[in-house]
């Protein structure tokens, strides 16, 4: 393991010293930024060519993308340039959709999520995912909602449940809210709580990765601001992707930005730009980004 | 400037019309429930007068004061009972396959199937059950009866089963798989639960519904005015609505009477199963709220 990661970490500094002779290097080799970044480099996904087809309709064409472990990666860009559909091809949701395929590697953790013998479940188990709209269980109280993905992935550890309840949901910043109702129905609580409640469900199956599907977008500005709270303290132990169309969000919260875009009507979207949210909101390489960034479009 | 007040765009007409059609709407309300309602009333009317204990510890007498029902209570529980163990788990079960994996070439024809028995006269599936079990097995019994009883449920729990898990939102599926749960438990334990107050209640209307089934049972089960048939697989047996039929064509006032209470009790019988499916999912629906 240590051994690897030296690897990386020079390949790493190899690649960024690569690129500042080549100061007008296309997105897919942004992908290997610089490395005095914010944390430390080790990626925990990597994205390597990802093309995306729906039947015979490309919706993502060769995506490269490193996202390192314990960073907060905003996805932002115009509706239709295929955030959603490139978030759920990390951890394999876009199965779900019949005739949907994926080219390319996703590497998760060392291994490719698309290698034949990889079961998604387990990927799915590693990658969790929160979604656009607020989605609790309706048969189950919020304290089986939490629980949910323990009890039917059948990893039960006995005994700690009470506890792992407690934790994600103060982690989700939920807990001081419904610490009383643990054992009313989930869809009993507000849009802004279920939401948080699904986050919650999302941080107790411990994934690595945490993929959030614009979370906020059907919320009022008190429960989004719960809701980037939570975030910032999710960083310490997880790794976040968020599709968000609010740009003052992608720049509060995250460390790195990828912007999709569609420059002609019917081409598949492609990772337009992708570096440091700072760079990325202060003086980004791409013209189409900057203009998307400070709202001249989109 | 035109002001909001008078009558330029027939505001008055459109009012009165209004009126009409919302007091025409309320009349065939009225009307659709009229009958039920006549039915309910006409029967306990008729049948009252038959309920007193013997009417439910005793046989039929077809001479005297008409004597009671306790066989065909008896038979109606033990043959809607045993239709119901055969027909619930194979229709449910299809019913789930149509929806969750049925976007296929066998799911449609299942599914054509299954709408064109809902539409099969009882009387037709009761002959294929006489062909096929009360010839095979050398006589009537409770189990033909009820064999025809199953098959005559299965499309209808089938189809209910299907329509109501198909109600259950995709947003549901995918956050069980997104949380690593297989295929199979996002199904056993997240859909089938969402949508079990439909499904039962499917299943209950069902089971209603074949309680009160005839002609099928002339030809399986024959009727008896004698203790059923203690084996299920051998001997003539009876229900309440066979004794309608049979007791409501003799002779003696007092026999016809006790058809009278036979059905009073089978329609108190579907009339309480479904408001016990009601009280039971109050207020539940497939989304749960």
């Amino acid at each position: 393991m240590t051994m690897k990661r030296t690897e990386e970490t020079m390949r790493e500094e190899g690649r960024s010293g690569d690129r500042e002779h080549r100061p007008n290097t296309r997105t897919t080799e942004v992908a290997g930024r610089s490395s005095g970044g914010v944390k430390s480099a080790e990626p925990v996904v990597t994205v390597e060519n990802l093309s995306m087809y729906y039947g015979s309709f490309k919706a993502l064409q060769d995506v490269n993308m490193r996202i390192d472990r314990n960073s907060v990666t905003a996805l932002i860009g115009p509706s239709g340039c295929g955030k959603s559909t490139f978030i759920r091809s990390i951890n394999r949701m876009h199965e779900i959709v019949p005739k949907a395929r994926v080219e390319g590697k996703v590497i998760l953790d060392g291994e490719d999520v698309y290698a034949p013998d990889v079961d998604p479940v387990r990927v799915r188990r590693k990658v969790g995912m929160v979604f656009q709209k607020p989605n609790p269980f309706p048969t189950m109280s919020i304290y089986d909602n939490v629980l949910a993905g323990i009890k039917l992935g059948g990893k039960r550890k006995k005994g700690e449940l009470d506890e792992v309840v407690e934790r994600t949901l103060r982690q989700a910043a939920l807990w001081d809210e419904v610490k009383d109702k643990l054992k009313q129905g989930g869809t009993s609580l507000s849009g802004g709580q279920q939401q948080r409640l699904c986050i919650a469900r999302t941080l107790a199956i411990e994934p690595e990765v945490i993929l959030m599907d614009e979370p906020a977008s059907a919320l009022d500005p008190v429960s989004t601001q719960k809701i980037e709270d939570a975030m910032e303290d999710l960083k310490e132990r997880y790794t976040v992707v968020i599709v968000t169309h609010n740009m003052q969000q992608a720049a509060r919260i995250s460390d790195y930005t990828g912007f999709f875009f569609i420059e002609n009507m019917g081409d598949p979207g492609r990772l337009w730009e992708f570096d440091e949210t700072s760079k990325m909101f202060s003086n980004p390489n791409r013209k189409e980004t900057e203009d998307y960034v400070t709202g001249r479009f989109g | 400037m035109s002001s909001i007040h008078g009558n330029p765009s027939g505001y008055g007409r459109r009012k009165l019309m209004d009126r009409v059609m919302t007091t025409l709407a309320y009349l065939c309300a009225a009307a659709a429930i009229i009958p039920l309602t006549w039915i309910i009333v006409y029967v306990v009317i008729k049948g009252l007068g038959a309920w007193d204990a013997e009417f439910f510890t005793g046989l039929p007498q077809l001479f005297g004061d008409g004597g009671g029902v306790r066989n065909g209570i008896v038979g109606t529980l033990v043959i809607v009972g045993l239709a119901t163990l055969m027909g619930v788990p194979i229709g449910v079960m299809a019913g789930i396959y149509l929806a969750e994996y049925g976007n296929n070439r066998f799911g449609t024809v299942v599914r054509f199937l299954a709408d064109t028995m809902t539409g099969i006269p009882s009387i037709v599936v009761g002959i294929f059950a006489f062909g096929l079990i009360v010839v095979n097995t050398g006589g009537f019994s409770a189990f033909a009866g009820s064999v025809a009883l199953a098959l005559l449920m299965i499309p209808v729990i089938t189809r209910t089963t299907e329509e109501i898990i198909r109600l259950v939102p995709d947003s549901i599926r995918e956050a069980s798989l997104g949380l690593g749960v297989s295929r199979w438990k996002t199904i056993l334990r997240v859909v089938v639960p969402t949508a079990l107050s439909g499904i039962v209640t499917g299943v209950l209307l069902a089971v209603a519904r074949v309680a009160g089934e005839t002609a099928p049972l002339i030809l399986t089960i024959l009727g008896t005015n004698f203790p059923i048939s203690a084996n299920i697989f051998d001997g003539p047996s009876t229900t309440l609505s066979l004794q309608i039929y049979q007791l409501g064509a003799q002779p003696s006032p007092e026999v016809v009477e006790v058809a009278w209470g036979a059905a009073m009790l089978l329609v108190l019988i579907v009339l309480g199963t479904s408001i016990l499916a009601r009280v039971i999912f109050r207020g539940q629906s497939v989304r749960g709220r």
